[in-house]
């Protein structure tokens, strides 16, 4: 290693050396506070992954609900304990199937769900009561909530019985990932209509999963990270309360959802410092009485950005040291990349794998034997101090832009981000930042998919494009109408459209004519070019 | 006796097509792009083929670059082909990044792909490509 260049960690945190009991502060025990008390640095709970280990829950959702429903019924076999839904991108972005934008990606990326009746059949065989069910959906949150809870309602279950998450952290959308619909303002307040529906109906449910997991894999630096979440939570929050609901009846049902890359003792120090900076933000800025509301709950995803096309099993190893890295900053539910993600949806063999790779750290490994093992190192200690600094002072740096929605909408938060990638990727091409198989130890063999790679199945988007077309002809088009008008409707008020489209659901009515009837009230946003 | 004229910046078109957002790689390879004295035009998210190629047209492209991560490329890349072949615009080299398993790579090269640029792709290679294309591409009259 070059000794003249300046080591820190991802975020660029100078490292020493060395770390020793100086680096530590002699207030450490109140920072730190123990497992499932405030600051809750050291974990949610008091007995941690003694009690129950993390849940694994791997993303996954292809073709239509039946192909999806069979993928479902494999993981559980499996062990998996928990369903985590990938849609397809017209689902997404709120266009039926058979629309024109459609038409090469339904059941592409995920599953295509266009009506109640695809969601039934997603979840057919499968007990709602007893399953806990993550959806990574945004824009059309409000929508598939609303299919899920009609979903239930047909197999017996109560809306007060149900456990998930819906991501539903539109901000970030507009950051990285990039599945908006509307402007900034009105998507906000429909996330915020979630919120608020939940809050009072679904005690058990997580309503919205906010985020910094996406812009970091679109390239900003773990700091940043953290920064970009706690100022969408504060977009959300200040919205609810502005509306008059207190924070404590729903700030208890708020989860996050952080990256876990390379940088190994960053990534725990990270988490660490979230679950600090959280509690004093809700103590501080909403001044919330209920401990419940400053206990920080997250989702780790492990990292896609990080993997490689060259020599992919090395992605295994990659992947099992971010998935240790979540389980040692005590992570709630963990998913695992499969190591064929550069290449296509991972295969069946690999998303075993995955799983695999979560149970042997989980079961074998010893690690979870006791809770936070890495409390007082010094190094992680000091570690923890200067990350929450560091994200502190992004943050009140967005907060001088005017917060989150005005940030975002004036494309700063964006710059950063593709600083950052373009930083990154120019250090891996001149070799000055390590990528064992890419600029080190590379083989001359050339890039090769690893085993069997998944075979997208040419004919989903054609049977679900007859699904749909079957379901139409079977509903009556006319009390859909007058359903879905009356979502434009409420939509022009101040009052809550989940309840109309709730309404708008059980009647039959598309994604997409719900998503239409936003749409006409709303607009459609544009993303500013770049540069 | 051919006139001395001041050799032209190449320009290259940056689009992605389709529904997909994933714009880290289309958005580093603009800057890389950029830094290499090469005009990036970028036509940002969710753009259809026909909006693509008016947009080359009218900006007088030497070279465009498609982005696709959700696995449409096959299918994007070759409605594009087609549809500039027909608007005579078939000088206009076509290159295709993003998430494209080797099999797919070869049939892209097959219906007409200029280059492809699989996730892993050396950066500077990529440069060097795309500039060699669009040097090429200028000495075609348009």
């Amino acid at each position: 290693m070059n000794a003249s260049r300046a080591v820190t960690t991802e975020s660029g945190i100078p490292v020493r050396e060395l770390y020793t009991s100086n680096d530590i502060p002699a207030d450490l025990d109140s920072r730190l506070g123990l497992p499932g008390q405030p600051p809750f640095t050291r974990g949610p709970y008091e007995s941690m992954y003694r009690e129950r280990l993390w849940t694994m829950r791997q993303y996954s959702g292809f073709g239509s609900a039946e192909d999806t429903n069979r993928r479902y019924r494999y993981l559980l076999d499996q062990g998996q304990t928990a369903l985590s839904v990938a849609f397809d991108l017209p689902t997404q972005l709120g266009l039926d199937s058979t629309h024109e934008l459609a038409e090469d990606e339904v059941g592409r990326v995920g599953v295509a769900i266009d009506t109640v009746q695809d969601m039934c059949d997603l979840f057919d065989g499968l007990p709602l009561d007893q399953l806990s069910v993550n959806f990574t959906i945004n824009a059309t949150a409000p929508i598939i909530l609303a299919f899920y809870l009609v979903a239930a309602e047909r197999q017996g279950v109560a809306m007060s019985d149900l456990a998930g998450t819906l991501q539903n952290d539109i901000l970030k959308e507009f950051l990285a990932r990039k599945t908006f619909i509307y402007p900034p303002e009105p998507s906000v307040r429909l996330a915020c209509d979630v919120v608020e529906f939940c809050s009072t109906l679904l005690p058990r449910f997580n309503p919205i999963s906010i985020t910094g997991y996406h812009a970091r894999e679109a390239g900003c630096s773990a700091t940043q990270e953290l920064a970009f979440a706690f100022a969408d939570a504060i977009a959300y929050c200040d919205h609810l309360v502005e509306r008059g609901i207190p924070f404590d009846s729903f700030a208890p049902r708020l989860s996050f959802h952080f990256a876990s890359q390379m940088d190994f003792f960053e990534e725990v120090a990270k988490v660490r410092a979230a679950r600090r900076m959280w509690c004093e933000l809700a103590t501080t800025r909403y001044g919330a009485s209920d401990p419940n509301s400053t206990r920080l709950r997250f989702f780790s995803g492990c990292s896609g950005a990080t993997l490689t096309a060259q020599q992919p099993l090395n992605n295994v190893v990659r992947s099992t040291l971010q998935c240790l890295a979540a389980v040692l900053g005590g992570a709630q539910s963990i998913h695992v990349m499969g190591y064929d993600e550069a290449y296509e949806i991972p295969s069946e063999e690999s998303v075993r794998l995955a799983l695999r790779t979560q149970q042997i750290i989980g079961l074998e490994s010893g690690v979870t034997h006791t809770v936070d093992p890495l409390a007082g190192s010094y190094y992680v200690e000091s570690l923890t101090d200067a990350i929450a600094l560091r994200a502190t002072e992004i943050l009140d740096e967005i907060a001088a832009q005017g917060g989150a929605v005005n940030a975002t909408t004036a494309g700063l938060l964006q710059r950063w981000i593709a600083e950052n990638a373009y930083t990154e990727a120019r250090e891996i091409a001149d070799g000055t930042r390590a990528k064992v198989g890419v600029n080190v130890f590379v083989d001359d063999e050339e890039m090769q998919a690893p085993g069997a790679l998944f075979i997208p199945d040419a004919t989903a988007a054609a049977r679900q494009r007859d699904r749909l077309q079957s379901f139409l002809a079977q509903r009556s088009s006319v009390s859909a109408a007058e359903a879905v008008a009356r979502v434009g409707s409420v939509a022009g008020t101040t009052e809550n459209v989940m309840p109309s489209i709730l309404d708008a659901a059980r009647v039959g009515a598309t994604l997409g004519e719900i998503a239409d009837a936003l749409r006409g009230q709303f607009g459609e946003y544009r993303e500013p070019v770049p540069w | 006796m051919p006139a001395l004229v001041e050799p032209r910046i190449p320009r290259v078109l940056l689009a992605k097509p389709g529904l997909d957002g994933h714009d880290r790689g289309v958005k580093v390879v603009g800057m890389a792009l950029r830094d290499a004295g090469i005009e990036v035009i970028y036509l940002g998210l969710r753009q259809s083929v026909g909006s693509i190629l008016s947009a080359a047209q009218q900006e007088d492209v030497d070279v465009i670059g498609l982005s696709v991560l959700s696995g449409v490329h096959l299918a994007v890349t070759r409605r594009l082909l087609s549809e500039r072949d027909t608007l005579g615009l078939a000088d206009i080299p076509v290159v295709v990044g993003g998430t494209i398993p080797p099999a797919d790579a070869d049939l892209l090269r097959e219906m007409g792909a200029a280059a492809v640029f699989p996730v892993g792709i050396d950066l500077q290679e990529m440069v060097a490509s795309v500039k060699e294309l669009a040097a090429e591409s200028r000495g075609v009259d348009r």
